[in-house]
């Protein structure tokens, strides 16, 4: 990268190589494909909103990479129940 | 004599396998070590020419797997070291002339022969791949800071993981400093974040890398070039010394100079 890239403010490639690799390497590893993943949490969301109230459009699920392993993280916010008081 | 054999692979073709091997043994070598380098890969033999041997070739490895001559026939004896020798690959024969137990066969009874056995596997992940890792007892992957090669190297760590061979360590070859302080190149640390594995080695990009095969003189025999020193360091490690990593600390004091770290 050079001065000119940097006035227009052009990304340095070493950024979306890393980030490019990242998502690719998960998805080697884990022969979960993004569709995969987006169908299984169609999925959880339904489970689990059989049991409790959920944010369904603020749940997330990633593939978290730590060392060689990769372990699946839900983020499933829950909804506070609206007590209502008995008349 | 218990040999300890060494295998190095990377999945994708081209990023310095032969170069490693060639170099490392030189360098192991040089140490007082006797090592014999083995090219794994058969129909694309390529370690002799970098060593500087293919006139001296008379037979190779399938000759020895096939019982046409003895192993010691085999080894061709690197005259510029005492204990320096090459087991060529077949050049008109394809991977499948060998099988895994073949391999395993041959690497037991080369470990009654020398200190160090230096496989060179060839790229990709099917036989010849099996082959190479099939009786070692240390993997080395190697990978260039480039997204292709990094993603191969990666898929043969689990690959390697797979086979119950243990985890492989890992050299980092064809490094460019100014390309990483530019932003334009995974740095080492970069490349550690993403494989996990322990790092043997950062070899720096160097033109004398071509002109020592042009000439078929591996770098290490005269060590002033910096590959050919990261290759002794390399060795250095292999041997069990403690060497710090020149090329990772440079770079995690300019990162630190400009406080991105």
């Amino acid at each position: 990268m050079n001065f000119v890239d940097r006035m227009f403010g052009r990304k340095k490639s070493v950024g979306s190589a890393k980030e490019r690799l990242q998502f690719v390497l998960i998805h080697d590893r884990t022969d979960l494909t993004p569709s995969e993943l987006e169908a299984l949490k169609d999925d959880l969301i339904e489970t689990i909103s059989r049991h409790v109230d959920i944010d369904s459009n603020a749940v997330s699920i990633t593939v978290a990479q730590e060392g060689r392993s990769q372990r699946l993280v839900a983020d499933i916010p829950l909804r506070n129940t609206i007590r209502r008081r008995p008349r | 004599m218990t040999a300890k054999v060494v295998t190095v692979t990377s999945g994708k073709g081209g990023v310095g396998k032969t170069t490693a091997v060639a170099n490392i043994g030189v360098a192991l070598a040089a140490k007082g070590q006797k090592v014999v380098c083995v090219d794994g890969d058969i129909g694309l033999r390529n370690l002799d020419v970098v060593m500087g041997l293919e006139n001296r070739i008379v037979y190779d490895l399938v000759d020895v797997i096939e019982g046409r001559c003895r192993l010691r026939q085999a080894m061709i004896h690197d005259k510029r070291l005492p204990e320096l020798y090459l087991i060529p690959a077949a050049q008109t024969r394809d991977k499948s002339a060998v099988s895994p137990s073949d391999m395993v066969r041959l690497c037991d009874e080369l470990r009654l022969e020398c200190d160090w056995v230096l496989i060179d596997s060839p790229a990709g992940i099917e036989r010849g791949f099996h082959n190479a890792i099939a009786g070692a007892d240390k993997i080395i992957v190697m990978t260039n800071p480039e997204i292709s090669a990094v993603r191969d190297a990666d898929r043969v760590i689990g690959l390697v993981e797979a086979e119950e061979k243990g985890t492989p360590e890992l050299v980092l070859n064809r490094l460019n400093l100014a390309m990483v302080r530019r932003g334009d190149m995974l740095s080492v640390d970069d490349v550690l974040d993403l494989l996990a594995i322990k790092l043997l080695g950062v070899v720096p990009e160097d033109e004398s890398v071509i002109v020592a095969s042009n000439r078929g003189a591996p770098l290490t025999l005269d060590s002033k070039s910096k590959a050919g020193q990261a290759f002794h360091h390399i060795a250095r490690r292999l041997l069990g010394e403690e060497v710090p990593f020149l090329e990772l600390e440079a770079q995690r004091l300019w990162q630190r100079l400009l406080g991105r770290k």
